[in-house]
C-alpha cells in the first residue's frame, strides 16, 4: 500500500520536538522576509520515524536485490567504504581550514588524483566535478579552452557517436558547442567513414564511450582517435563504462585526451538515490594546466625533508572552479577505501568479473531475446525486448513485469539505435545463483509474453504501486503538496 | 501508418509540403508512433534561420528527447504555438494539427532532394524489419 504524504498524516497541535527555551536575545528578521503562515505538518516523533521507514521500505537498492541497470554500474557498495567515511577525523573538518590542519584529508585526496592517474594513463586528475555529467562538461571546456588559447577561435563543433551516453550532447551544448552526430556501422563501432566525412578544422573533439551503450568495446579505438586528432580535434572518452576496463586498458596510454571518471559507478560509492556522485576528470600532458583548481599538490616549499605538506593548487590556465569548495569528499574516502581495499589485482578481476558476468548472463537468455549485433559484450549488452510471437509487448511491458519478480528492471529504450531497447548490466558482485535467476525470470516473462500478454501489460501487480501514467505525469505534473 | 502524398520525407522521419509561399515542416506518423506519447515540443522562434539537415527543435517522449531535423532551409515565419500546452496533437494528426513550423525557403531547390512518399514508405519499411 501507498504511504500518505507526511502533510496527509498531520494533526493539529500535534508536536515532535519542544526546542530549547530561548537562552540568547531575540534579533528581529526583515519584514519584508518574514511570512504569516509557515504550514509544516505537525506529527509526532513516532510518526515521523514510522512514514520514513516505511519509506525506506518501499525503496528498492542494491542491498536488497540485483540492480542491473546497464550503464549505471550498480554494484554493490562494500560496507567497510561507509566505515572509513564516518571517521570521525574525517567528519569533523571544516572545507575553510588552514591546509596544515587537514593534512590527513588533502593526503587522501592526493593519493586519489595518483590512483586515478595510475588506473587511466593519464598526467593530471581534478576531483572537483560532482558527477559524471558535470565531469563531461568540464572536460569539454578544458577542450574548448586549449583550443582558444592556442589562438584557434574557429573550432565550434563536437563529435558524438550515437552510440555514446546521451549525457555527452547535453554537456557540448551547456559549453556553448555544437553536436554532431556520428552514425554506428553495422557491428556498432563508430563508421569511420562517417567520421571522416565530419572532420575539419572546426572540431573540437569527439566524444567516445568505450565500450559504448551498446555494451561493445569500440573495435577501431586506435583509428577513431588517429582520425579525430589528425583534424587537429581533441579525443574525450565517456569513463561510465570503466568498470568494463579498470586494470585491462588505460584510455591515456591509446591517445585519448581527457576523460572522466564515475565514482559512484566503477569506485563503489552510493549512486541511485543514495548520491551524492563524484566525477573526476583525467587529462593527459597538453591539458594538465587546463584542469578546474583547486587540485591537491606536495607543496615543495612548505615540506620538510621527510614529511610532505600536501596543499591546494591553482593551474595556471585553469578553467576556474567548478563545484563549491572541494568536491564530494564524502563520496573520494569511499572510493579511496575501495581502491585500497583491493589493490591493482582486485581492481583488474573486477573487471574481468563484471565482463564474464555479463556475457555469462547474455548467453542464458540470447536464444529468446533478439539480440541486435551479435559479438562478445563487455560489461553490458542490449537486446531488444520486444519478441516475434507476442508482437503487442513492449520493453516497457517486460521491465514492469520484472518487479512483480522483486528484482530491477534494466534500463530500457536506451541506446536509441536499438529499437526496444533492454539495457543489462549485472555487475562483478552478482554470483551465478543470482545471475541464474535474473536469466531465469527472463525466460519466464518471454513465456509469459506469448501465453498472456495482458498479465504483463497490466504489471506490476505485486509492487507498492500499479502501472503509474508516465504520459500524464509529464504533461501534468504534481510538483508539491497543495494545502485545502 | 500514414503518409501525405503532398508532403517529401527526410529519412530522418520529417515532412516538408508546400502551402504557398511557404513550406510546413513535421514530423512523421511514423515518428509519432515510435517515439509513443510526446509530453513536450520545443520550437524555434519566428525570425529565426533554420538550415537543411540541421537540428531546429526538440521532441519528448516518455522514452526519449529527439532533435527534429530541418527539410529545407529558411527563415521560420510561425511556429505551431499549440503544441506548447497541446503537445499530443503531434500524436493524434500528425500531418495535420500537429505540424511543427512553416518557414520561407531559402532554396527551393532543396525540395527536389527530399524523399517522395513512395521513397520514404521504403525508408519505413526497411526500418520495421
Amino acid at each position: 500500500m501507498a504511504e500518505p504524504l507526511i502533510y496527509e498524516l498531520s494533526s493539529q497541535g500535534r508536536e515532535g520536538v519542544k526546542p530549547p527555551k530561548l537562552d540568547v536575545p531575540v534579533s528581529e528578521l526583515p519584514g519584508d522576509l518574514v511570512r504569516d503562515e509557515l504550514p509544516l505538518p505537525e506529527v509526532s516523533e513516532i510518526d515521523v520515524v514510522r512514514h520514513f521507514l516505511h519509506l525506506s521500505q518501499l525503496n528498492y537498492a542494491i542491498d536488497k536485490g540485483m540492480y542491473p541497470l546497464g550503464s549505471c554500474t550498480m554494484k554493490y557498495n562494500p560496507k567497510v567504504n561507509e566505515v572509513a567515511a564516518r571517521i570521525p577525523g574525517f567528519t569533523g573538518i571544516h572545507p575553510l581550514q588552514d591546509a596544515e590542519t587537514v593534512q590527513g584529508a588533502l593526503f587522501v585526496m592526493y593519493e586519489l588524483q595518483n590512483y586515478l592517474k595510475e588506473i587511466s594513463g593519464f598526467a593530471g586528475v581534478t576531483l572537483q566535478p560532482a558527477a559524471g555529467a558535470h565531469g563531461e562538461l568540464v572536460g569539454v571546456l578544458i577542450m574548448r579552452k586549449y583550443h582558444l588559447d592556442r589562438g584557434d577561435t574557429k573550432r565550434d563543433t563536437i563529435l558524438v557517436p550515437d552510440s555514446a551516453h546521451g549525457t555527452n550532447p547535453a554537456s557540448t551544448s551547456m559549453s556553448g558547442l555544437r553536436v554532431v552526430q556520428i552514425p554506428s556501422d553495422e557491428r556498432g563501432n563508430v563508421d569511420l567513414d562517417a567520421l571522416q566525412s565530419q572532420l575539419c578544422d572546426r572540431v573540437v573533439g569527439l566524444m567516445l564511450t568505450n565500450p559504448n551503450t551498446l555494451g561493445l568495446f569500440e573495435e577501431q579505438v586506435v583509428e577513431v582517435i588517429e582520425q579525430v586528432h589528425s583534424c587537429g580535434g581533441l579525443v574525450y572518452g565517456d569513463g561510465a563504462n570503466m568498470n568494463a576496463l579498470m586494470g585491462i586498458m588505460r584510455p591515456g596510454d591509446v591517445g585519448i585526451d581527457v576523460m572522466h571518471f564515475n565514482l559512484h559507478k566503477t569506485f563503489s560509492t552510493p549512486h541511485g538515490g543514495g548520491g551524492p556522485g563524484s566525477g573526476p576528470v583525467g587529462v593527459a600532458e597538453h591539458l594538465v594546466d587546463y584542469l578546474p583548481s583547486p587540485i591537491v599538490i606536495i607543496d615543495e616549499a612548505e615540506s620538510l625533508e621527510d614529511i610532505p605538506f600536501f596543499n591546494l593548487y591553482e593551474p595556471p590556465k585553469s578553467i576556474g572552479p567548478v563545484k563549491a569548495f572541494w568536491g564530494h569528499f564524502g563520496i573520494m574516502l569511499r572510493a579511496y577505501t575501495y581502491m585500497r581495499m583491493l589493490g591493482a589485482e582486485g581492481m583488474q578481476a573486477a573487471a574481468e568479473h563484471a565482463v564474464l558476468n555479463a556475457n555469462y548472463l547474455l548467453s542464458q537468455i540470447k536464444d529468446v531475446y533478439p539480440l541486435p549485433y551479435d559479438r562478445i559484450c563487455k560489461h553490458e549488452f542490449v537486446v531488444k525486448g520486444h519478441l516475434d510471437e507476442a508482437p503487442d509487448i513492449h520493453a516497457l511491458d517486460i521491465a514492469k513485469r520484472l518487479i512483480d519478480y522483486g528484482v530491477h528492471p534494466p534500463t530500457n529504450y536506451f541506446p536509441l539505435i536499438v529499437p526496444e531497447a533492454l539495457m543489462i548490466e549485472p555487475t562483478e558482485t552478482e554470483s551465478k545463483q543470482s545471475l541464474d535467476n535474473y536469466a531465469s525470470i527472463l525466460r519466464k516473462i518471454a513465456e509469459e509474453a506469448k501465453q498472456n500478454p495482458e498479465l504483463l501489460h497490466t504489471a506490476p501487480h505485486n509492487a507498492p504501486v500499479r502501472r503509474l501514467d508516465e504520459v500524464q505525469a509529464a504533461r501534468n505534473p504534481i510538483l508539491r503538496y497543495k494545502h485545502e | 501508418m500514414k503518409t501525405d502524398t503532398n508532403a517529401r520525407y527526410l529519412k530522418s522521419h520529417e515532412w516538408a509540403r508546400k502551402e504557398g509561399e511557404e513550406v510546413v515542416i513535421g514530423i512523421t506518423d511514423y515518428a509519432q508512433s515510435t517515439l509513443s506519447d510526446i509530453v513536450y515540443v520545443e520550437l524555434p522562434e519566428v525570425g529565426d534561420e533554420v538550415t537543411k539537415g540541421e537540428a531546429f527543435g526538440v521532441v519528448e517522449s516518455v522514452k526519449a528527447a529527439s532533435d527534429i531535423y530541418a527539410p529545407m532551409s529558411g527563415e521560420v515565419t510561425a511556429i505551431n504555438e499549440n503544441l506548447e500546452d497541446a503537445p499530443e496533437v503531434v500524436n493524434e494528426d500528425a500531418f495535420g494539427d500537429g505540424w511543427l513550423i512553416k518557414i520561407k525557403p531559402s532554396d527551393l531547390t532543396e525540395w527536389d532532394t527530399l524523399l517522395d512518399s513512395e521513397a520514404y514508405n521504403k525508408v519505413v519499411a526497411e526500418e520495421q524489419h
